[in-house]
């Protein structure tokens, strides 16, 4: 057993410490932003619903621009023709190209999907931060005003507005944003209130910085991800109440055409042509199930508690 | 509980003057004269310039309006000669109701029995499909289910009628049609929240208890699985709501929605506002009714709240 030992002995030298190869890092570091974004490729089912958003929102930009008919044109010696290399998807019962009308209605609705949601998530956030991190007395009344609020029933409010206003696609909008912004404010508020009691910021405050960079440094990188993913699932739903009021006839006034309209126009020749309402509804369906996907997709990568557990 | 309840009530309270409050405010935002259009007859107009006092002050025309609302009148249709919209409701109220009924009761049953299977059998083949019809049911729009339907099983395949509602046969489609965004809420709910109560200490010592695997499922599984889905219950009734407005026009139900939508159309201010009185007291109370019984079924809720 000695001689072993002995033997091993030699073999072995001392190198001594080798301090800057012990602290180096070896792999790159990932920022949140940059992990979240690598887990959302692995995702296969989320990474294939975000292609299918990509080029539906390209063609909605694009092919409206250079189709050779207009979404509006009405001719009337091309009514209710079945899909066909003319025109791609038919035509309506006034002649009307369905492709230009579908991509145009994407345009509008995606439109007012992502605009509503954008200003909802930015409102919400800025009314339930404040009413989080202020607390005490301006929290009480917010909290309030947000309890009574949330009672009234979206729709019925949504359904007032747009009777008030009009219908048109800003009046659309306002009517979303009018309830919509609630939800965000009551999760964001409970968010920063969490956030405000922990060590990080209690030592940021003693430390002396100041509220405004507490608020944008500290608070506003951890809540972003949650905001993100809410704003992501607005989408769909706020599609979703555009085309059922432009189907009940409160959306979008015409000629302008939204998915909605398509939808509604569509049913009325659902006898005859039933294409006319099932080339929309795909569009729909398949537009909000891609989203639902993404959404879930993104709630699963940017949450933190999920980091690096694959 | 007594306090919980008190809050609750509170707050429903303060919400429905609020609703009403901005429904008397819109009327008298709306460009122009509200109460105008080749359809008004004298007659009607009459009735409308009384019920709404535009011939008196702001306030006195508030507080005349809400005295009619405290009594429970609506207000009169401007399309139909002489209709109150009372009138309009208590025919049209029972179709919706009914309809209603039987969508929640389609949707929640099926719900919870698809949410069970999926969670029994999970990463097997029943569990994907249920998770599928979970997910094409939230993508899919009411009125867009409606269609489809309609033209599957009402024209392609003639097994049931397209329109009317005259009898059980009539009523399937419908109540399919407004519930099935419902059944998927209630069965993506009620899987997760099975496959939650899985993995509880509870479920482990009825195991080692040695009680059978049904026994397991149905006594302590399903019985603490199934309380979330009370809490959408709220949800459920607006979102069944919202599904009958355009469900009753598509297959010509003669309900309330199918009224709303028209009026909406016929640009019937009154019976416009009048419904949406009637409809936002009618969700409120329903939202009421579900938080107290929520606040009944778990303690940890109404201990939260008066925190």
């Amino acid at each position: 057993m000695a001689e072993l030992m002995h033997e091993k002995n030699d073999d072995f030298e001392i190198v001594g410490k080798n301090v800057t190869q012990m602290e180096s890092i070896t792999r790159p570091s990932l920022s949140y932003w940059k992990d979240a974004w690598r887990r959302l490729m692995l995702n296969k089912i989320a990474f294939a619903s975000m292609i299918l958003i990509g080029i539906y929102i390209l063609l909605a930009v694009f092919v409206p621009l250079f189709s050779k008919y207009g979404y509006a044109d009405v001719d009337s010696d091309k009514m209710n023709l079945f899909v066909s290399s003319q025109h791609w998807f038919g035509t309506d019962s006034i002649g009307r190209d369905l492709w230009v009308r579908v991509w145009r209605g994407a345009r509008v609705s995606l439109g007012i999907g992502f605009l509503s949601a954008v200003l909802n998530a930015v409102i919400g956030s800025l009314v339930g931060g404040a009413s989080g991190f202020y607390g005490g007395k301006t929290d009480m009344i917010i909290m309030r005003v947000i309890d009574v609020l949330y009672g009234i029933p979206t729709l019925i409010v949504t359904i007032l507005v747009m009777v008030v206003l009009g219908s048109g696609i800003n009046s659309l909008i306002i009517a979303l944003v009018v309830v919509g912004w609630i939800g965000t404010a009551r999760f964001v508020r409970g968010e920063v209130m969490r956030l405000k009691d922990s060590d990080f910021i209690s030592a940021a405050k003693i430390l002396g910085v100041k509220n405004f960079q507490i608020i944008v440094r500290h608070i506003l990188p951890n809540v972003l991800g949650l905001i993100i993913t809410n704003l992501m699932m607005a989408v769909p739903s706020a599609i979703f109440r555009e085309a059922f009021l432009s189907y009940i006839g409160l959306g979008i006034a015409p000629p302008e055409c939204s998915w909605g309209i398509l939808a509604k126009e569509g049913a009325k020749m659902l006898r005859v042509y039933p294409y006319q309402l099932f080339i929309p509804a795909f569009f729909i369906c398949s537009t909000m199930l891609a989203m639902n996907l993404f959404g879930d997709g993104l709630r699963d990568a940017l949450d933190p508690k999920l980091r690096g557990t694959e | 509980m007594a306090k919980y309840i008190l809050k609750r009530v509170l707050i429903s309270v303060v919400t429905l003057w609020v609703l009403v409050t901005v429904v008397f405010i819109l009327v008298r935002c709306m460009p122009g004269e509200p109460f105008q259009g080749e359809k008004m007859t004298p007659e009607i107009k009459a009735n409308l310039e009384a019920y709404y006092g535009f011939d008196k002050s702001l306030p006195e025309q508030y507080i005349m309006y809400i005295r009619n609302l405290l009594k429970g009148d609506f207000g009169y249709s401007m399309k139909y000669l002489n209709q109150s919209v009372n009138k309009i409701i208590a025919q049209s109220f029972p179709y919706s109701f009914d309809l209603g009924i039987r969508a929640i009761v389609f949707s929640v049953s099926f719900g919870i029995i698809f949410g069970i299977i999926a969670a029994l059998n999970r990463g097997k083949r029943l569990d994907y499909l249920c998770v599928i019809i979970a997910i094409l049911g939230t993508s899919i729009p009411d009125f867009i289910m409606g269609a489809i339907l309609q033209y599957l099983f009402g024209i392609r395949w003639g097994l049931l009628p397209v329109a009317q509602y005259l009898g059980f046969k009539y009523t399937i489609l419908p109540s399919v049609g407004v519930g099935f965004y419902t059944l998927a809420m209630v069965s993506r709910l009620m899987r997760a929240s099975m496959l939650e109560v899985v993995g509880q200490d509870y479920i482990k010592t009825a195991r080692s208890k040695g009680l059978s695997k049904a026994g397991i499922v149905c006594r302590h599984q399903i019985r603490n699985a199934i309380t979330p889905v009370v809490t959408v219950l709220g949800p459920v009734v607006a979102s069944v709501l919202c599904g009958t407005f355009v469900i009753e026009s598509i297959f010509a139900i003669p309900g309330m929605g199918k009224y709303y939508v028209e009026s909406v159309q016929n640009l019937d201010y009154s019976l416009v506002l009048g419904m949406t009185v009637f409809y936002g007291s009618f969700l409120i109370l329903a939202n009421l009714v579900v938080d107290i019984l929520y606040g009944i079924i778990d303690p940890r809720i109404r201990l939260q709240e008066s925190r």
